[in-house]
């Protein structure tokens, strides 16, 4: 008994970690995956002789709702001039980004498709410009734009002054199903 | 030619159509374009063809007039880039063409001028003048003049250089360009130029008047109207705001932006500039049309002038052989000056208005688009009277560091614009420049982006964003007629005798441009800071209008 006391305490404290590690978990540590983003993911295309589209890349999980890779992406957002473009996700010279429509996807990996690549009409192409990585922290804050982000992965404040409120600050909108992750 | 003449006063001495019978005005046909962007080209009509130029990708269409219905002769189809789209900041429109013995110039969204063979649509030349890499566009009507067609870039956001370009009128071979910022010998400053006023002399100020090297990407572009004065020979056209919107990143006066040029055909050299916003703040770009007339002097002399209502709110009557300001008045709501100094020539900033780094100023009058933007007003002989379509918007401005990224957008600016006081978006003023005082004042609930048309009948016509084209009395404003076309109303009204002897009125239709982008770009109103900020001023559009390019034809039943 005596030594069964100590060992349930750290299996509750073992199932309290882990319940807080479900918030996300950061890849500061161990074998680093290969940062390469897809670029045949498109949801909208016909894939002739198979009825579903690719899956998920399996990288995506390490960005999506990532509070540091929201924030990195965030700040990137801003320093590469995507803002200039495309605003807090409102659009002007380049398309909004906090509705639900998509020309090339949704998708975190194919918004990262759409950074990396450049698109027709008048999306720069950011490959070589960008780390991959730095593109998938881009397609992690992409992706907050339509408020239907976790508030406790979103940042409280931009780097810059803002005539919009805070991602945390305002409501969290409902997750619809044409930006789910699985398309 | 876009201007109707090259003092550019949109004034038809067309007097059929007169205040008692405009009522009866009636459809004659119209013509889709097919497209989907703003369109503020006017049609060109020349030996009973009407020429229609559609924004991107700037096709051209030559409608047979003399036939039923004016079937389409032939259509030109330019191919532009689609990449080029991406750099335009305020939408890709087309300003419009130039007629000039028997080929047509107009420019491509992508950065190539073009001639085309008035009556059998084939290309001439086709001479590449800007880089879309580098964020130029052209979306300006070139003014063809003394064998040479005169274009300057847009891309006043991307951090581009502005200049103006001469290119041979038969050849398109490069004959001379004229740059707004930089060291004299590229902003074609020699020893015949004069400046009115003291602060726009001394050697190489496109250089000295900025940080270093700034002036590389300041901006200054020269994508509005020009004006020519065949007796002097010169030509006259505004540059753009300097680069980026954050003006702490560019301290100095950032000559040759934001004024007034006057140069040399021939040469490009220049002979007068006035900057009418030194150091501007708040991107009041000067590119609004210069109106040539003759204005008389309270000493009974008769001056050539220059009517220029611009977009800092001011209206400028300025001798145009030598740029003295005779007058500069109030057109509209201005909270962000207090007047300009006629001794000095120097707009007088309100000091609390300045944007600052790290903080977002409120209520900015006039904001971005100021006063007025590229819409351009009448003149009309018969009255006296200038017409201005024009805004009443406020803003509030967070600056912050803009990173200089070439071929993407060089603001540095968090923008928030809404209705000016009264909450009426737009105004459409009627201007008596010798009195210097308005005549009669329209308000308008959305936004003017529509330039105006003046006519020998006593007539004036203009159109609003949701799509009503309207016909008002020329000395009292009252509503004669309207009519509702299919969508906003952004484009250039022309007045033109047909084959048959009848005067006939035509306006593009088809909203877009920096206003209507909320439609026609589909932008997302939740975001107060989209299209620069002026989405939040038109969040109702959507609900008002939808896009798509039609030219409407009017006349009276036979």
């Amino acid at each position: 008994m005596s030594l069964r006391c100590p060992n349930s305490v750290l299996a509750l404290a073992m199932i309290a970690a882990l319940c807080s590690c479900d918030r996300e978990e950061r890849q500061t540590r161990g074998k680093p995956l290969g940062e390469t983003i897809p670029t045949v993911a498109s949801p909208d295309t016909i894939f002739p002789g198979r009825a579903t589209p690719p899956p998920l890349d399996p990288r995506a999980a390490q960005y999506e709702g990532n509070a540091s890779a929201i924030a990195e992406g965030q700040r990137l957002y801003n320093w590469m001039n995507c803002a200039g473009c495309h605003f807090h996700g409102g659009g002007g010279m380049g398309v909004a980004l906090m509705d639900d429509k998509w020309r090339y996807g949704g998708r975190i990996d194919q918004i990262a498709a759409s950074i990396l690549e450049g698109r027709p009409n008048g999306m720069p192409a950011w490959r070589g410009k960008l780390t991959e990585q730095q593109i998938w922290q881009l397609a992690a804050y992409v992706r907050t734009l339509s408020g239907q982000e976790r508030k406790d992965a979103v940042s409280a404040r931009a780097d810059e002054v803002s005539n919009t409120p805070p991602q945390t600050q305002t409501k969290r909108e409902p997750l619809r199903p044409a930006d789910s992750d699985q398309q | 030619m876009p201007g109707k003449d090259y003092a550019s006063t949109r004034f038809s001495g067309l007097r059929q159509l007169t205040p008692q019978n405009v009522g009866d005005l009636q459809v004659a046909f119209t013509f889709s374009t097919g497209t989907t962007e703003g369109f503020e080209a006017p049609p060109l009509v020349v030996n009973k063809t009407m020429y229609v130029i559609a924004p991107w990708p700037n096709n051209v269409f030559a409608l047979d007039l003399t036939k039923p219905g004016a079937p389409a002769k032939w259509t030109y189809e330019p191919k532009p880039a689609a990449a080029a789209k991406g750099v335009a900041c305020c939408g890709p429109v087309n300003r419009g063409a130039f007629y000039s013995d028997g080929r047509l110039f107009l420019n491509l969204l992508d950065g190539n001028t073009v001639a085309v063979d008035a009556n059998s649509g084939k290309e001439l030349w086709r001479t590449k003048v800007a880089d879309i890499n580098k964020g130029e566009t052209l979306t300006m009507a070139p003014l063809v003049a003394d064998g040479k067609v005169l274009v300057g870039n847009s891309g006043g956001e991307m951090g581009v250089r502005g200049w103006l370009t001469a290119l041979d009128a038969t050849s398109g071979k490069l004959a001379w360009r004229a740059y707004s910022t930089g060291p004299d010998k590229d902003a074609l400053i020699g020893s015949d130029y004069r400046a009115p006023y003291p602060q726009d002399q001394g050697n190489d100020l496109g250089v000295r008047s900025w940080g270093p090297d700034q002036w590389k990407i300041g901006g200054g572009t020269v994508w509005g109207w020009l004006s020519y004065d065949p007796e002097l020979k010169l030509v006259y056209y505004g540059t753009g705001n300097p680069g980026p919107w954050n003006a702490e990143q560019r301290p100095g006066d950032n000559k040759w932006t934001a004024g007034i040029f006057a140069r040399d055909v021939a040469t490009g050299h220049a002979r007068w500039f006035h900057q009418s916003t030194p150091h501007d703040l708040f991107d009041h770009d000067d590119i609004n049309e210069s109106i040539l007339v003759d204005w008389p002097a309270p000493n009974g002399q008769r001056i050539p002038a220059l009517i220029r209502p611009s977009r800092n709110g001011y209206l400028y009557i300025q001798d145009r052989r030598n740029g003295r300001i005779l007058s500069a008045d109030p057109y509209g709501y201005i909270n962000a000056y207090n007047g300009v100094d006629l001794k000095t020539g120097r707009i007088i900033p309100v000091p609390e208005k300045e944007p600052k780094e790290g903080r977002v100023v409120r209520n900015i009058c006039p904001g971005p688009p100021g006063a007025k933007d590229w819409n351009p007003s009448a003149f009309s002989p018969v009255t006296g009277l200038v017409y201005i379509p024009h805004l009443n918007i406020c803003m509030d401005m967070g600056i912050k560091n803009a990173n200089y990224i070439p071929g993407t957008p060089f603001v540095g600016a968090d923008v928030k614009m809404y209705p000016g006081p009264g909450g009426n978006r737009g105004v459409f003023t009627a201007w008596d420049p010798v009195a210097r005082r308005k005549v009669f004042e329209i308000k308008e609930d959305l936004p003017l982006w529509s330039p105006a048309l003046a006519t020998g009948g006593g007539l004036v016509f203009y159109g609003t964003m949701d799509g009503w084209f309207k016909a008002i009395d020329a000395r009292s404003g009252k509503l004669l007629w309207q009519f509702k076309t299919g969508s906003g109303i952004i484009g250039q009204p022309i007045s033109y005798r047909g084959p048959d002897g009848r005067q006939y009125i035509a306006v593009p239709s088809g909203v877009g441009g920096w206003a209507g982008a909320i439609v026609s770009a589909d932008l997302d109103e939740r975001d107060p800071t989209a299209a620069l900020g002026f989405v939040n001023a038109m969040k109702d559009l959507k609900k008002r209008t939808t896009k798509g390019g039609t030219v409407y034809v009017f006349a009276l039943p036979k």
